[in-house]
Order: C-alpha cells, then structure tokens, then sequence
C-alpha cells in the first residue's frame, strides 16, 4: 500500500458543516478529527471535489454524484460525494509526537549485500511512497568497490539514523532531530533551508529541493507530517524517513516489502527482532552469524543500520547491469577508477 | 571652536568637495554602481522564483561561491579590527591617517559578508527561525551571535574615532554644507565641545573598543571556520582552521586596506598623509601575515599528504592535478604567499605602487584560496558521486552566483562611496594630534600656505 490518495480513505463529516469559514482549517482540522474516526468506510477513487484543498472545505455543496460506503455499523450508506473528506490512510500525528517517537521502540535495519543485485525495486517503492520525481532518490544502491583489488559489490544505502548524528548537531532551528526510537526526522516545516545538515552528514544521505517540487494537486493537499516526510516543499531538505508512518500502522516500509530479494530487515533492537517480510530473525544472531558490521564505524557516528557482507553471494555483481537504462549504467562507471 | 592643526585643515580642505556636493563624475558612478547591483537583484530575483536550481549548487556542492564570498568579506573585514584595534593599543602614531580607511572597511564589509550567507539559504521567508528556534549547540547560531555583535562593536569603533571629527564639520566655516548636513553632524558629534571630560570618555570608550574588538575579530572568523571544521569532511575536519581562518583573514584584510590606500592617494592625491612610510610598515606587516599564513598552509596540506587518509587523498590529488584545481591551487600559493612576500622584502619592489598591485593579485588569490577551501571537499563526498546529471557531479558558477556576487562588491564600493560623503577617509582630528612636522617629513612635502584655522 502507499500514501496515494486514491487508495485512501474518507470519512463523511456532514456533521461539521459549520467549519469552512477558512480554507486552511479544513486540513487542521481533518488532523485532529481523523484520529477519532480513522475506522470509517473507504473508497477507492478520490472525488475531485474531496481531493482538491483550494476548494471549498466539503459539505458546503452537494455535487449530486452520489457513492455508496460501508458505514461503522456495518450498514449501506448513500451520500453525496460533497461530503466526503479526504483522510490520509495512516495516523498523521502531531507535530509534538512525532518529535517524541514511538515509544518503546529502537528501530533498526539490517542490509544483507549478499542478496542485492540492483533490482532497484526498493528506489522506485521508496520514491513511489514519498511521491519523488525519479531522479530524486532517498534510497540510493551505488556501486561499491574498496580498493582496486576489492570485489565490486551493489550497496543499498538509506539513511542510516545514526545514533550520533553529526546533521542534528548542526541543524541551527531544530529543524532535524533525534527520536527515542532511534529515528533522524525533518520537520521541513520548521527547516530554514540551509543545508548545513547536508554539508555534515558524511554519506550524502539528504537531498534538497532545489526549485518548486513537480507536486499533483492532492498530493500537495496532502497533511504533512516529519513522519510521512510527504509533500516535499521547495528550499528544504528532506531525505528517508524509516517510514514511521508505516510503522504506526504495524507495517514494513515499502523499500523492505519491494524488494525481491529480502535484503532489507527491519525491526526493532528492544525486542531483538528484524524481519524482511518473509524470514524473521533475531538481530543479534544473524549479526554474530553472518559478521554483520557498520558503514565507516571510524566516523562514530553509530548508524542504526547494519551491513551483512556480501559473502556467498545470490548473483554476479554483473547480474546488476542487466536490464539498466543506459544513462543508469553510465554513472557506475567510474565506480573504481577514481577511488 | 575647535583646535585644528595644518594638516587636518588641510585633510579638510581635500575632502571638501566631497562632503559638500556630489559632482556628475560621481552620480555616473554612484548609477554604475546602482546598474550591476540591479542586475544582482534580477538575478536574486531568479533565484527566488524560479528556485536555487539557477546556481550552481547542487545536493553534492551545497554550498559554493556565495560561502566563499562570505568568508572572504567577514575576512577583509579584519582590516579595521585587528589592524587598527591592534596598532591603536601599541599606541603607534603612524596608523592615524589610516584608521578610517580601516575602519569603513571592516564595517562595510561586516555587513556585506552575511547578506552572501543568506543568499544560500532556502527559505528566506523563515529566517526568524533562527532567533524562534535557536539551537545553540549548532556553530550557525554561534556565527549569528557573533557577526551580530561584531558588527555592532565595529560600528561603535567607527563612530568612537569619528566624533571629534563631527564636530569639526559642525563647525568648520571652511565647509560650505547644506543646513540637513550641519544639522546632520549636530546631532552626531553629540555636543562634543573638546572639554577634558569628553576627550577622556572617548579616549577610555576608544582603549575600551579595541580591547574587545580583537577577541571578538577572533571569535568571528573562528567559529566560521567551525562551520567546517566540525563537519566529517576531509579539508575542513582540521584543527587548526580556526587560527588558519583568523590569519588568513587579518592577512587578506591588510590586503585590501592597502588597496583601498593606494587608490585613494592616487584619487585625491594624499601623498601628504599617506606617506610611503605606511605602504612600507603595512608591507611589513603583510609580509610577517603571509609568512605565518604560508606556515599553516604548508603544515596543514603536509599534515593530509603524508597521511594519506584515503578519503583526504582523493581530495589532496585534485590540488596536484593540472585537470582539477592544480592551476588555481598553484595561484594561491605563488600569487598568495611568495608574491607579496618577495615584493615587501626586496627594497627595489618595496614601493607604494608594487605592493599595491602584490596585495591585488594577493587578494585575489585569496578569494580563489576560499573557493578551494568550500569546493572541492564538497565535491568528494565519502561514497562516490553516482549520478546521471552532470550539474550534480561538478560544481560550475552560473551568472547568476557571479551577477550577485559583483553586485556585492559593487554594494561595497557604493558604501564607501557613500560613507565618503559624511566623513572625511582621512580622520580630521586625529592628524591634529600629531606633530605638524610630520608633514614636512613627507617625501612629497607640500607647502602649507593656509594659516593655522583657529
């Protein structure tokens, strides 16, 4: 599932007619509202009507397009496609608590290079979910090789929520912060832009809006909160999220669901468990099994993010080239020669 | 009426023209002037609607020449900070007829450095995040607090050393001033009447000023080069960048105040009061600057070869690589270390206009060595640059960076000019206290025939 709104919910608030002096409170108040009866029946096309946030807050007119929805009660319901609202799938929670975290949870993840063949399943999932143009990547696989010796090997590469973060440090307004669960967020709301964070992280993990994202209108109506990371907003910076969103709704992010090959696990350090979907393993077994290690511990920036090597491999790092646009293929290139 | 000796009537007498009317040779350059600063509008304007994608940054080079602007203007600014706060506690006469040249410089240029910063920043529409927000543990705070009040403590030292000399335009009958102007310099000179009390209070507030304005000149360049000596990267993780950033800007500093010196001495011809003397003892000081500078490059790119880090390497390569930033690495070493340093040691080169033309190339060279600082570490990021667009592999300057970044210098260059309109550059009051023998003194000596205005 992503964030799309066609596939999302709605809830009918013929109730609440009242509150469409402002065009704004609409979606402030969808915020709040949408907790208390998230449960309620879903469709699966967006009115237009609903979608758009320019317009008029629903329930002011009726559009005379009727639609029939399942209500709590299990009953039939017809009504008038003006009173739909749009409500995003998964629990936007407020700006506060996403500062906080969920509580009781170290989230981790585990990349197992053993397995990657550069499927980029993960890229497109990831940029699917977080509505990216495609060259825009949170989630990166870039091709690696130590010394000239070395075996090249494909490495997918998130952000790594590091434990030390040197971008929080820096970041002037509190605009990226750390959680108690262990995550690095943006609240792009409140990020000035400077990307000093940028400059600071030593993995290029964070990427900026350099010019007026390319946005659908229900996209940009979309409730932004540092957990979807959705919508991108020009002059800031934005970059993987570890979808906490999903998380909430006690899912997998879509980066780990995409891939075929199960190379991403992902869990929670507390209750020593990560899984890719198919196989759930204990954390600290397949790191003491399979000589799981960090990307440049010298740094000591302690990412939550675990590397297995790439020993016994399931493909040729060759297998990666295969099915490339070319303008793909062209950037690994000078992977090697120029160190 | 206040006591002015030969000279300062005759500082007076030069700069007359200046504070009385702006002449049509001037409002053809004060428009010039106007002309490329909107052109930077324009350009600032592009930049605004259509987005930072007009620059050259990208998400590898964040940051490029409008950072290295920054720093090369809070670095010239040190010319009044250190050069005059520092002559003006060793008590050295001869800084007099230069403090305010000095002075408008550091100013000036304090005030031009962030507006370079803020140009990087994408969302100008919440800079009041900064004060909302503030986050003391990040070194951008530090440099708010710092510049902010470094700027302050540089205007009041200007207005310290020019209060006397308000006075003096007050009311000096030489003067043909319009009535907004006199009333202007009333209300500036704060009722200055030359009474004992009033020249203490200056002298201690002055004593006082420059005391502070050196460790917070320190300060200033100090915590700006933190904002990249506390980030992982390889040429700016370093140590020693805070005293190398503070060198490097009293160096340049001197750089431009000699500049500044030379043109004004050719303009309205001060040979009387900016003596070859000054070019000589400023030499002298740039030569020990650009020594001490040369020390830390050396020992900092030292330090990184001999290592030989992985990461580091692949950023010292691009130094030492013909195709990469070899030349302008060479012309920062050569125009910016062994150049001025063989023109003040050689007594042969060692005159007004050499060493003028040295502090040019020197500045220059400065300017590219800035370039080279913020660049080219950006551009080798610890994982290798995978991308299909080239703009994000290579950094390249748009017109749009170099439209904003002449109409910065242009806004510096009609500062000046503009601040030459209410204040003499140089200091009436302050050429009254020395001995009127030192003009006799000048290689050029003039003959004075005005009488003694008392």
């Amino acid at each position: 599932m992503d964030k799309h709104p066609t596939q999302n919910q709605f809830i009918i608030m013929e109730e609440h007619n009242n509150n469409n002096k402002e065009l704004n409170q609409r979606r402030d108040f969808l915020k709040t509202t949408a907790i208390g009866i998230a449960a309620t029946a879903a469709v699966a096309t967006c009115g237009s009507a609903a979608c758009s946030c320019k317009k008029p807050a629903a329930g002011t007119g009726e559009t005379g397009e009727k639609i029939v929805l399942l209500s709590p009660d299990g009953e039939l319901v017809q009504v008038d496609t003006g009173h739909l609202k749009y409500v995003p799938k998964n629990v936007v929670v407020s700006k506060e608590e996403a500062r906080v975290g969920i509580p009781g949870r170290k989230f981790v993840m585990v990349i197992d290079l053993a397995r990657c063949k550069n499927a980029r399943k993960c890229v497109t999932a990831c940029q699917k979910m977080h509505h990216l143009p495609e060259e825009k990547e949170w989630l990166q696989v870039r091709l690696m090789q130590d010394s000239e010796d070395a075996a090249p090997y494909w490495f997918p590469k998130t952000c790594f929520h590091c434990d030390n973060p040197p971008c929080v440090k820096v970041c002037p307004v509190d605009a990226t912060f750390k959680r108690q669960d262990g995550l690095v967020l943006i609240d792009s709301d409140r990020c000035i832009g400077c990307k000093f964070c940028m400059a600071a992280c030593p993995y290029s993990t964070r990427v900026f809006n350099w010019s007026e994202p390319a946005l659908s209108e229900e996209v940009m109506c979309l409730p932004y909160s540092p957990e979807t990371s959705v919508p991108s907003k020009v002059g800031t910076v934005e970059k993987c999220d570890f979808c906490p969103d999903m998380a909430r709704a006690g899912e997998l992010p879509d980066c780990v669901k995409a891939c075929p090959n199960g190379v991403f696990y992902f869990g929670d350090q507390n209750e020593d468990v990560v899984t890719n979907g198919d196989e759930t393993v204990k954390f600290s077994d397949i790191i003491r099994d399979r000589g799981g290690y960090r990307f440049a511990e010298e740094l000591g920036t302690e990412p939550r993010v675990w590397y297995l090597p790439p020993r016994d491999r399931l493909f040729p790092v060759e297998r990666g080239f295969e099915d490339l646009p070319q303008e793909v293929k062209d950037r690994y290139l000078k992977v090697g020669k120029e160190g | 009426m206040l006591k002015i000796s030969h000279a300062g009537h005759e500082v007076l007498k030069t700069f007359a023209p200046l504070l009385e009317r702006t002449r049509t040779r001037e409002w053809i350059w004060i428009f010039f002037l106007l002309g490329v600063i909107a052109w930077g509008l324009y350009a600032l304007y592009l930049q605004i609607t259509v987005g930072h994608t007009v620059t050259g940054m990208r998400d590898n080079v964040v940051w490029g020449i409008y950072i290295a602007n920054f720093i090369f203007f809070i670095g010239i600014s040190y010319a009044g900070a250190v050069i005059s706060g520092f002559l003006h506690l060793l008590k050295v006469e001869w800084r007099k007829p230069i403090i305010r040249i000095a002075e408008l410089i550091t100013v000036i240029a304090t005030f031009i450095g962030p507006l370079f910063i803020l140009l990087c920043v994408g969302r100008l529409d919440r800079l009041h995040h900064l004060v909302l927000y503030a986050r003391l543990q990040s070194p951008i705070t530090w440099d708010v607090l710092a510049i902010s009040t470094y700027l302050v403590g540089g205007l009041i030292f200007l207005y310290l050393a020019t209060i006397k000399d308000f006075a003096i335009y007050r009311d000096s009958t030489l003067l043909k001033l319009s009535k907004w102007k006199r009333k202007l310099f009333a209300i500036l000179a704060l009722n200055y009447r030359d009474t004992p009390g009033q020249n203490r209070r200056i002298e201690v507030s002055a004593n006082l000023m420059a005391i502070i304005i050196i460790p917070l000149a320190i300060i200033v360049h100090s915590v700006l080069s933190w904002i990249f000596g506390m980030t992982l990267r390889p040429g700016w993780h370093s140590t020693i960048f805070g005293p190398y950033f503070v060198l490097a800007a009293i160096y340049s500093g001197t750089g431009v105040l000699l500049i500044c010196m030379w043109i004004f001495r050719k303009m309205y011809k001060l040979e009387a009061f900016i003596l070859d003397k000054h070019f000589s003892y400023l030499g002298y000081i740039m030569l020990v600057l650009a020594a001490g500078y040369g020390y830390f490059t050396f020992s900092e790119y030292l330090t990184d070869w001999y290592g030989s880090e992985k990461w580091i390497s692949q950023l010292i390569r691009k130094f030492f690589d013909w195709d990469q930033y070899g030349a302008l690495f060479l012309f920062t070493n050569v125009g910016g270390i062994l150049l001025p340093i063989i023109v003040v040691a050689v007594p042969k080169l060692r005159k007004p206009g050499y060493i003028a033309i040295a502090s040019g190339i020197m500045v220059l060279a400065m300017w590219v060595k800035r370039y080279l600082i913020v660049v080219p570490t950006l551009e080798t990021p610890l994982l290798p640059i995978e991308d299909i667009r080239p703009e994000y592999l290579k950094y390249s300057i748009t017109w749009v960076e170099w439209a904003l970044t002449f109409s910065g210098i242009a806004l510096f260059l009609l500062l000046f000019t503009i601040a030459a309109k209410f204040m003499t550059l140089i200091p009436v009051s302050e050429v009254t206290d020395e001995e009127d023998e030192k003009i006799n003194q000048s290689q050029h000596g003039t003959e004075f025939k005005v009488p003694a205005h008392e």
